[in-house]
């Protein structure tokens, strides 16, 4: 049996190295604040945090905070402008124009409906957003690690992807597909698979040279351990940062496709055809049907973006 | 010291503060800093990383980038007060009168223009040279640097040359315009020994013959023992200690220092007869320092409440030697008690300390790894055109017994790393046989068994990269455990912490982040997760290149009870010669894939010597000025190993065949040396008879 070293003694060597009292790890709970410190020191991160979180907490809290649906109808009262009975006013068949923000904001960010009675938590873009996530970080870490043909392929094969512009993209598949809340998922996820890919490709390559990850295959670890064990985590900064734009890049292109009238099929409160229903009106001098969901689309993906640069200044501060 | 006392001061600094603005408020990097330098004279600046040596050479021409400012002192230059110029008036100086080299080579110089454009600018831009004249000139200094080929040098590109010859062209520019202060900032820190030799050598001739006056910052004792005729020892910002130099190595008067050449093994030393003393504690960050104590007394071995109490002041000792250190007149007293370097002869023989055996667990027969070269042509695309190979290794035959220590020395491109790869599985062997504990590996570690995969771990190099940013130490250490299952599941936690006490951390490292470490207590973590699977063979690839000198002698101390404790056999690979004699017990000596000499360790270092290894221990700079080295310099550059030459691969630079051999050494370009036999297993791979390498001299003598 090899000596012991004495308990004593190793104190005595460690508390005078560490030289000033680190508070030991505390796990979880620690990390969650250590995120959010980021976070509150940028200024820019913190106007974008606000208003992303204004838009999820109306959308949540929506059937208390106005006393409309989306799909009740005031014939007596269409197009009209703020007032005290509705407050941002009413679109072309007399519906509450913030009623069907609030509900619009809730299929994007916070309910997603699965099929006619069944729905999940999240809404369009943030499952959107994860499944590209899931499916092109796997892609670029096989592709980035491994290398050689399998890596060229990949590439050529999101290259080609990426060459068909987003809108036309979106079209084709929701035209194929048809609509409605899982296929705008799935488009979503077809759109921004190449881009995450990519971005998690560089980081691999770069992160791969790193010693942790020879001392790992030295182990004899799978490659797949390697590559969501010891590369992955490394690489969640800029991942993270740039799944928040792409947030904010699926509304936007979810407004577009709902403009074009390739949306949620109405009634359904989806921006989008709520402008392009409310573009007519705009000459007759009943411009509020067309504004707020432009506004709200607006706001909504620059808070994304603040938050995102935001993070990614605080990140590469640090680094 | 003295002969200096009636030239010209050059350069006065005087209490010189510096300090970074940042988030938190001013972060004071120097404190207080003053010396001189004067014509001729090359004032060495040492200390280790965060000292604020470097601090100071920027500071001096205000280069500190964005948020760095002089809060005080003044520096005068020829007699002008350089601090509060403006930019337009330093920029004059600079690159005219004062001059700058700096570490890397590669980022001094542009990559995308020619060498002769870069070294001409100087010449136009400070002292409105026509351009032919400075062409010429730029020529005529390229040649002063002994630069092979100048006027085809002017033509090419800085990648076209090697890394010296980059190095030679800064300092030719450094030089065109004659300054009168040279600065150098880790000139040959990123050189190959040999190289680094050379380029010292150039550095002494250019001092004898312009005269100029120099700042040499390094970290490195032994190189600032060649070079300086002064020194000034910075401790976290401060300096501690300053005065010519065979005084400062011969009589240390501040502990710091005395730590510091207490911990720094010297050529010829072997674990067996000595100890290093490594430093305890670290240096504070600079947000950290204590403003009213002596800023040492923390890790200090003769503090006492008086270093305490006040800030000490910088004492004068003996003429020109001072000491920020209360004690300094009485240290030399208390040296003689303290820190003895000599060990007690232990009572038990060495072989049962360092429990050794002849029993063979690694051994090499013709071993080879060579890298297809990739060619971009299509011919080569279509399997048709002929096949490029580098060399990497070629034909490396070793044996390593139970419990000892090989250790690999040898230059960049020698194919040591490759080695490494090709042991623990990582490259592809392309021939040869590799056997561990009897079992045939020469695939890769994918293929290999997992008993045998936990039984060859490896150390890194760079502590910094070696462990995973996103977990705590304790789960890096446990995943090995966990992986080979050496121990039941619900004994992990209590394993790993075993193991970290084996490596002297406390069990509050078992939940921190690798960043929460220094560099020393990361390194130790990577050891003690290479220990976790309690292997026969561990793998050391320079595993102290990248810690500060004082933190170097914990960890060599670290591996060492390693080996003794566990009887581990160990590859120790390294480029700094007197670590590697220290450690090992056997050394290999690589040039260029091959082995050129392998023996004990004591037979490395005295002769009979390799042609290559006499060069490589002349070219190791001694941390002692009185230490006599011969001078022997390689001509040349390391050949190319995609076409390795013919006969014995060293014969294009060996400076022994032409005196040593019948026939001015033709042999050696034909045909490819034998094995010379010495004595206890060593061999040298020569055509020198070994009776005639054993008439050389000793490459070390010592005046005493």
């Amino acid at each position: 049996m090899p000596p012991e070293i004495s308990e004593q003694a190793i104190e005595n060597e460690t508390t005078s190295e560490a030289g000033r009292t680190v508070k030991t790890g505390g796990g979880k709970s620690r990390k969650i604040l250590d995120a959010f410190a980021v976070l509150f020191s940028s200024k820019i991160a913190m106007i974008g945090l606000a208003i992303v979180l204004f838009w999820v907490f109306v959308a949540v809290f929506a059937p208390v905070l106005t006393r409309y649906t989306a799909l009740e109808q005031d014939w007596k009262a269409p197009n009209q402008g703020p007032s005290k009975a509705h407050i941002l006013g009413t679109d072309e068949l007399g519906r509450d124009l913030w009623a069907r923000l609030i509900y619009g904001a809730r299929v994007v960010l916070v309910i997603l409906p699965v099929s006619q009675h069944g729905w999940i938590p999240g809404g369009t873009a943030l499952w959107g957003v994860f499944v590209a996530l899931v499916i092109g970080a796997t892609l670029g870490l096989l592709g980035g690690y491994y290398g050689g043909w399998l890596d060229e392929i990949l590439m050529r094969l999101l290259d080609a992807m990426m060459a068909i512009p987003i809108i036309l993209l979106f079209l084709i598949i929701m035209a194929a597909l048809g609509a409605s809340a899982i296929n705008v998922v799935i488009a979503i996820t077809i759109v921004g698979v190449p881009g995450i890919a990519r971005l998690v490709r560089s980081l691999t390559l770069d992160i791969r040279t790193r010693e942790y990850v020879r001392a790992a295959e030295t182990r004899g670890e799978s490659a797949w351990y390697i590559m969501f064990v010891e590369i992955l985590p490394n690489a969640r900064g800029p991942i993270i940062v740039d799944a928040m734009l792409r947030v904010g890049y699926a509304i936007f292109a979810m407004g577009t496709l709902g403009f074009l009238g390739l949306g949620m099929p109405p009634p359904s409160p989806d921006w989008g055809s709520m402008v392009a229903k409310g573009r007519e009106f705009i000459l007759e001098g009943s411009p509020w049907a067309a504004m707020w969901p432009c506004v709200a689309i607006a706001s909504l993906v620059v808070g994304l973006n603040l938050l995102a640069d935001g993070l990614r200044e605080e990140s590469m501060r640090y680094q | 010291m003295n002969q200096f006392e009636n030239t010209q001061t050059v350069l006065e600094v005087d209490d010189l503060s510096i300090a970074y603005e940042t988030r938190k408020g001013d972060v004071k990097a120097v404190r207080d800093v003053s010396f001189l330098v004067r014509e001729g004279e090359t004032v060495g600046l040492v200390g280790e990383s965060g000292c604020g040596k470097s601090t100071i050479a920027y500071g001096l021409v205000n280069f500190l980038g964005p948020n760095g400012k002089i809060t005080g002192g003044n520096v005068h230059f020829q007699g002008e007060n350089l601090v509060g110029r403006s930019e337009d008036e330093l920029k004059k100086l600079r690159g005219d009168r004062i001059a700058m080299v700096f570490q890397d080579p590669m980022q001094a110089l542009n990559p995308s223009v020619r060498v002769g454009e870069q070294l001409t600018e100087v010449l136009t831009f400070h002292q409105d040279v026509a351009q032919k004249e400075a062409w010429k000139r730029s020529v005529q200094m390229l040649k002063r640097v002994h630069m092979p080929d100048p006027e085809d040098v002017m033509n090419r590109y800085t990648h076209q040359i090697s890394g010296g010859q980059q190095q030679r062209v800064v300092i030719a520019m450094a030089m065109l315009n004659n300054p009168a202060l040279l600065i150098m900032d880790e000139p040959t820190t990123a050189l190959d020994v040999t190289v680094e030799a050379a380029v010292l050598d150039l550095l002494e001739e250019l001092k004898r013959d312009f005269q100029t006056a120099n700042i040499f910052i390094t970290h490195n004792l032994g190189v600032v023992a060649r070079v300086s005729d002064y020194l000034c020892v910075m401790y976290a910002g401060e300096l501690v200690e300053r005065g010519a130099i065979r005084e400062i190595f011969h009589q240390p008067r501040h502990p710091y220092t005395m730590g510091l050449l207490a911990s720094v093994p010297r050529l010829g030393e072997s674990k067996r007869d000595s100890v290093l003393h490594p430093i305890q504690g670290r240096v504070p960050s600079p947000a950290r320092r204590p403003e009213d104590e002596c800023i040492f007394a923390p890790r200090c071995d003769y503090a006492t409440e008086k270093c305490r109490a006040a800030r000490p002041s910088l004492q004068e000792i003996t003429e020109g030697h001072f000491s920020r250190c209360i004690f300094a007149g009485e240290i030399e007293a208390r040296q003689k008690k303290g820190k003895d370097r000599r060990k007690i002869p232990a009572l038990e023989s060495t072989a049962q300390e360092y429990s050794q055996s002849d029993e063979t667990i690694l051994s090499l027969d013709n071993l080879k790894v060579y890298y297809p070269q990739e060619s971009g042509s299509i011919v080569s695309m279509f399997g048709l055109g002929e096949k490029k190979y580098v060399k990497a290794v070629d034909d490396i035959s070793v044996r390593l017994s139970k419990g000892r220590t090989l250790g690999v020395v040898g230059e960049s491109g020698c194919g040591k790393s490759t080695l490494v790869k090709g042991l623990i599985g990582l490259e592809k062997v392309t021939e040869g046989d590799l056997e561990f504990l009897g079992v045939d590996v020469t695939e890769e570690v994918s293929a290999r068994d997992t008993k045998l995969i936990r039984e060859m771990q490896m150390v890194f190099q760079n502590p910094d990269s070696t462990l995973n940013p996103s977990y705590p130490v304790g789960k890096q250490i446990a995943r090995p455990i966990r992986k080979f299952k050496t121990v039941p599941r619900n004994q992990v936690k209590e394993e790993v912490l075993r193991i970290l006490r084996a490596v002297r951390l406390g069990p509050a490292y078992y939940d921190r982040l690798p960043r929460q470490l220094s560099g020393g207590e990361k390194q130790r973590v990577g050891i003690a997760r290479a220990l976790a699977s309690r292997p026969d063979l561990i793998i050391c690839d320079e595993p102290v290149s990248a810690l500060d000198v004082s933190v170097q002698a914990a960890v060599i101390n670290m591996l060492l009870e390693i080996q003794r404790v566990y009887g581990s056999s160990m590859i120790f690979i390294a480029h700094d010669l007197s670590v590697v004699r220290y450690f090992s017990d056997d050394i290999a000596v690589m040039y260029l894939g091959q082995i050129m000499e392998i023996g004990p360790a004591e037979a490395i270092y005295d002769p009979p010597y390799h042609p290559y290894t006499e060069a490589l221990l002349s070219a190791v700079p001694i941390p002692d000025p009185e230490a006599e080295q011969k001078e022997i310099r390689l001509g040349g550059d390391v050949p190319s190993a995609l076409n390795p030459p013919s006969g014995c691969r060293f014969h294009t630079r060996c400076p022994r065949r032409h005196d040593m051999l019948p026939d001015g050494g033709k042999i050696c370009e034909e045909q490819s040396p034998p094995w010379q036999q010495g004595e206890k297993g060593h061999r040298i791979l020569c055509h020198i008879p070994i009776e005639t390498l054993s008439t050389v001299d000793p490459v070390v003598h010592r005046k005493s």
